[in-house]
């Protein structure tokens, strides 16, 4: 298919290389370089898509970020991705558009009778006609609404791309790319600094590609290429096109992401698809230019209505006409720059200004071009359904609130220009407050309240040479105060058209008696007839007009809006714009999508995972692994075809019967030194420490300071100054930090130092009535009698040619044994085990089988200290030692503490001795009781009991040692079930204690 | 999910943090400790419920100028002071752990 409105030549596009897309099931072409935008506007076609509320048929208004209109489906491969800006995506080869908010087609979209009901869709339509009936909402109102309103379709399929995260730091970060922006980025560069440039297109240069000016004896983009090529050879500069600084936030951190792979035809294998860079600069220049306003007048939406400049972009970049029989209408002149750019493409351009006269030289230039200029006029309506093919002009009147005469002129595109708009946001973002220039209608940067300099039409220097001048003197100044070579750079001299005063006037008047909408906010629907409604209803401050209207909201983020919808709520309410203020700038400026914010951080990598070295061993011996917080440990070891179920309950058994070994890497060890290190442990843990004889482990509770209990484990006296303290796997990095609190801020004076020791020690708990003979056998020349090795008895060993730590403790009930070795030996120890335990039937055993052991031993463990529990619920109230005090001790005189009915725990068995009790079941009184139904406590674990051969949970229930013996329920709605069942003791198995002292 | 966006967005992990011991550090490597001019009772000594209730519990929450915790987590792991105001983020003064904030 032809390229109708392309140009013969000119562009920066390349003419050699064509290629293929479809748009809506229809294959066009375009060329290397165009963005879906120019591809298509170079085929005639700008209907892109329907509006969000009303279903309009929507087209392209902008080349650049600040189109509010073109939102596309795109696909690629088997990827789909929604909500892409027609503008920001370049055509590369097996590119499929598909436009999204209509059904069934663009052209013919039934939701496009919301444009015929609108009254239906006032501002706050949301907030009025969904309200009532309130059951209609989940039934009604909702399911309808998600699919008139949604907008593009997320794909199901996971993200098959990479996406990269990267810090860097720099003396200057300048944003953007425009005549301020790399003069600025030279004069610091040059100057010593190190310097980031980020561009958000695939091209520096930013107006200079497409205005008509000369800087020194160069056109501007000659200029352009010259810079860059110099800023390219200096060291010390980065620079980054296809990345848009999106959020500017404190202590002048700025992130950008950066396209890294969509655009090209063949990417390198493994390439990001984008990424995210955090930015912390010394000195952030903000050189992010400005946008156009659009007019705001009947029917302004049509598809071929845009801003002027964009016209001209698509013109010098792109060599796309983006009409033939254009209408330009403007308030201003800097529209006439484009009339002039088509007239010299032999088109015949009508200028619609509403300004009597201006005697700028570029509008002379364009009069001696014998353009045809209708000053005083306005556009009073368009016509046109899927594309704008006449305009009804008037000669405004005196007060310009109508028009003295109407005429309909044919026409396919109209290029509009409400004057320009400073983009602030991320000066806004950065805290500065922004200020009102009645001159240029426009909020300006005021007092930096961050790094940041504001430079060039961002700042509202309008003209070429005023921002070479502050590009050059801020560039310099800034880097200076950082690199102090005083090198300067001079600032070249430049010649471009000279412009005059705009018009204030930008919000045309009706034709008598039509209500037809003039839009202000394209991307959320908004009219003039929304935010009068709005004030006229009472909203008053301009952030309710925003939320109840939502003008200037989602991804637009008032781009081309905001001051429109400024002007017009301060016109209403009869205030100046400075009283009525702005809205707050949020980041994201512009989208992004999730993928670069997660970056690398997807599935597996979502968070680091910590293996025991002996990890590999369970593995190839059928290891079925579990999370336990970063740590993978083997959950049990399947053999043939076993369950979850018969697998645990076999190595538990086995445990109970024989002997059985479990890697207890994961454990948390803390190493604890100095001479104060026994008095320190004894103000930690709840219990006595300080007579703890060396070569003795003892069971040990922590609180925090408001008395709940925090952690357990035992500790050890390896030597007068030094001990060994285990955690539970999942605090061991708060309970370090704990430690660290105490020692470094609140009693300093102690002389102790900790360090976290986890990973320097391979364990292995061997546990069973097997297990002495078999340690006797692993360390043959020790004595590991009960008499030599008593119970919670520490003993250093040799092994081959290290030495081993025997802890004689058991979290299994059993005769147990923990050995500790350095972690490079682990192996060597653990093969060493399993051999050996031949002999005496060893099974290794996993977190199941050991969750198993310890509830039907009534030990607690994550599930009961679960940071609401106090000794007492625990059963650990013996533990508080009444002669010292501790942390968290004070707290226990707590009214609430001490009430006689606190939920404590208790064993649950169920009464017909088969139905196992999901665990967080509700423990009640009566199942038949009428809600709601009191609830006395709830299952804290549940297990298998190996030795009894029937369910026994863990629970914990109100005032639970006297309701040993009552019968109950336990009742899980989630699964619902309710199990009669008795209470018992949380002892189970061997209540007097007897196994581990055997 | 919240949380890694808000996180991964800089919107949380956004401050450059003086350790008094390893220099300017992103806020990444850093845990928030609550403010550091409570002072613990003395072990041992008999203080009323409401002392004890203000230690355990009781928190300004001033807007503007607050000495801080912080540890430096992923780093030499020791407790710090940071002066930072907390309606702009800005830090004042970093301090040694007994140091006093003079000002
Ligand atoms: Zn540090």
């Amino acid at each position: 298919m032809m390229q109708k409105y392309r140009i013969k030549d000119g562009g920066k596009i390349q003419r050699n290389k064509k290629i293929s897309f479809i748009f809506n099931g229809k294959t066009y072409f375009g060329y290397k370089g165009d963005t879906i935008a120019s591809a298509l506007l170079a085929n005639g076609v700008h209907l892109i898509g329907r509006s969000f509320k009303y279903h309009r048929p929507r087209g392209i208004i902008a080349a650049g970020v600040e189109d509010a209109n073109g939102k596309v489906q795109l696909y690629k491969n088997d990827i789909t991705e929604p909500n892409v800006n027609v503008t920001e995506v370049e055509l590369v080869k097996g590119l499929r558009i598909e436009s999204q908010n209509c059904w069934p087609s663009v052209s013919f979209d039934v939701w496009a009778i919301n444009n015929f009901l609108n009254r239906f869709f006032p501002a706050g339509f949301y907030y009025k006609t969904f309200m009532w009936p309130k059951s209609f909402w989940y039934k009604v109102y909702e399911p309808i609404i998600r699919k008139a309103a949604g907008m593009g379709t997320a794909s199901l399929k996971p993200d098959p791309d990479r996406y990269e995260h990267q810090y860097e730091h720099c003396d200057i970060l300048v944003v953007g790319s425009g005549p301020s922006g790399i003069s600025s980025a030279l004069a610091a560069a040059k100057n010593g600094a190190r310097v980031i440039m980020a561009e958000d297109k695939p091209r520096f240069g930013g107006s200079l590609l497409i205005d008509n000016v000369t800087i020194g004896n160069k056109n501007g983009d000659e200029w352009v290429e010259e810079a860059i090529a110099e800023l390219k050879s200096l060291p010390n500069v980065i620079l980054k096109k296809r990345s848009q600084v999106f959020g500017y936030y404190d202590h002048n951190m700025l992130v950008m992401f950066e396209r890294c792979k969509d655009h090209l035809d063949n990417p390198v294998a493994f390439s990001p698809r984008q990424r995210l860079w955090y930015i912390r600069a010394k000195q952030v220049i903000i050189s992010t230019g400005s946008i156009e306003r659009p007019l705001v007048f009947a029917n302004n939406d049509r598809p071929g209505i845009m801003l002027a400049s964009s016209a001209k972009e698509y013109l010098k970049i792109y060599g796309v006409l983006a009409g033939k029989k254009p209408i330009i209408f403007t308030n201003n002149d800097t529209a006439y720059e484009t009339a002039i750019e088509y007239k010299n493409q032999g088109i015949a351009p009508i200028i619609i200004d509403t300004r009597n006269d201006s005697d700028a030289g570029i509008v002379n230039e364009a009069k001696k071009l014998g353009i045809q200029i209708k000053f005083s006029h306005g556009i009073a309506n368009t016509s046109g359904y899927k594309k704008v093919k006449s305009v009804t002009v008037g000669e405004l009147n005196n007060n310009k609130d109508g028009y003295k005469n109407l005429e309909e002129i044919a026409c396919d595109s109209v290029f509009v220009s409400g004057n320009w708009t400073p983009t602030v946001h991320l000066a806004s973002q950065s805290g500065n407050k922004l200020k009102y220039d009645a001159n240029s209608d426009t909020f300006l940067p005021d007092k930096s309240r961050q790094k940041e300099t504001v430079i060039g039409s961002a700042n509202g220097s309008m003209t070429l040479q005023k921002s070479l001048k502050e590009g050059f003197e801020k560039g310099f100044n800034l880097s200076n105060e950082i690199t102090k070579n005083g090198i300067a750079t001079l600032i070249p001299i430049s010649d471009e058209k000279q412009y005059g005063q705009h018009d204030k006037f930008w919000c045309m008047p009706l034709p008598n008696k039509k209500h037809y909408k003039r839009f202000v906010d394209f991307q959320n629907d908004v009219a003039v007839s929304d935010i009068q409604l709005a004030v006229q209803e009472g909203f008053r401050s301009i952030e309710h007009v925003k939320r109840y209207t939502t003008l200037g909201m989602a991804t637009d983020q008032g781009k081309t809006s905001n001051l429109n919808g400024l002007q017009l709520v301060s016109e209403l309410e009869k205030k100046i714009v400075p009283e009525v203020g702005h809205t707050t700038f949020r980041p994201p400026y512009t989208s992004v999508t999730i993928g670069t914010i997660i970056g690398r951080e997807v599935g597996k990598n979502y968070k680091a995972t910590r293996k025991s070295p002996m990890h590999q061993w369970h593995e190839q011996h059928g290891a079925v692994f579990v999370d336990a917080g970063l740590w993978l440990r083997p959950r049990y070891y399947k053999e043939n075809k076993e369950t979850l179920h018969q697998a645990s309950k076999r190595e538990a058994l086995n445990v109970r019967k024989n002997v059985g070994v479990c890697d207890v890497t994961s454990l948390g060890k803390i190493d604890i030194k100095g001479k104060d290190s026994a008095e320190f442990l004894n103000r930690i843990y709840t219990n006595a420490f300080l007579k703890l004889p060396i070569g003795k482990a003892r069971y040990g509770v922590m609180l925090r300071e408001d008395g709940v209990v925090f952690d357990d484990g035992t500790t050890t006296r390896i030597s007068e100054n030094n001990f060994h303290m285990t955690t539970t796997t999942a605090q061991a990095a708060n309970v370090l930090m704990h430690l660290e609190y105490y020692l470094q801020v609140v009693w300093p004076e102690l002389d102790v130092s900790v360090v976290s020791t986890t990973e320097q020690w391979a364990s292995a708990a061997v546990a069973g009535p097997k297990s002495r003979m078999l340690l006797s056998r692993i360390f043959p020349s020790e004595d590991l009698s009960n008499e030599a090795l008593p119970f919670m008895g520490y003993k250093e060993v040799k092994f081959k040619d290290t030495t081993a730590r025997i802890f004689r403790i058991s979290f299994s009930g059993e005769l147990a044994y923990e050995i500790n070795i350095m972690s490079d030996f682990g192996n060597l120890m653990w093969d060493e085990i399993i051999d050996l335990g031949k002999e005496f039937n060893i099974q290794p055993y996993g977190t199941e089988a050991l969750s198993i052991l310890r509830i039907e031993m009534g030990h607690v463990a994550g599930s009961e200290i679960d940071g609401r529990t106090i000794a007492y619920d625990l059963s650990l109230e013996n533990m508080l030692s009444q002669k010292k005090d501790f942390v968290g001790k004070r707290s226990l005189s707590r009214k609430a503490f001490n009430e006689p009915d606190r939920e404590r725990i208790v064993g649950i068995v169920p009464i017909d001795k088969k139905t196992s009790i999901p665990e967080g079941s509700y423990l009640i009184k009566n199942e038949n009781s009428l809600l709601p139904v009191p609830k006395l406590g709830y299952i804290s674990a549940s297990c298998w009991s190996v030795e009894f051969d029937n369910p026994f949970s863990l629970a914990i229930i109100k005032d639970g040692k006297n309701k040993i013996g009552e019968k109950i329920f336990a009742v899980s709605p989630l699964k619902n079930v309710s199990i009669p069942v008795e209470v018992v003791s949380q002892h189970y198995v061997d209540p007097e204690g007897q196994r581990v002292r055997s | 999910m919240k949380r890694v966006l808000v996180q991964k967005l800089g919107l949380a992990d956004m401050l450059e943090i003086k350790c008094p011991y390893c220099g300017e550090r992103s806020q990444n490597e850093f845990s928030y400790g609550g403010d550091a001019t409570i002072k613990r009772p003395e072990l041992n000594s008999e203080i009323s419920d409401l002392e004890w209730d203000s230690f355990v519990y009781y928190r300004n929450n001033p807007r503007g100028k607050h000495l801080e915790l912080w540890h430096h987590t992923s780093g030499c792991r020791r407790w710090f002071k940071v002066h930072r105001n907390t309606a702009t983020h800005e830090i004042i003064k970093t301090l040694e752990i007994q140091e006093e904030l003079h000002d």
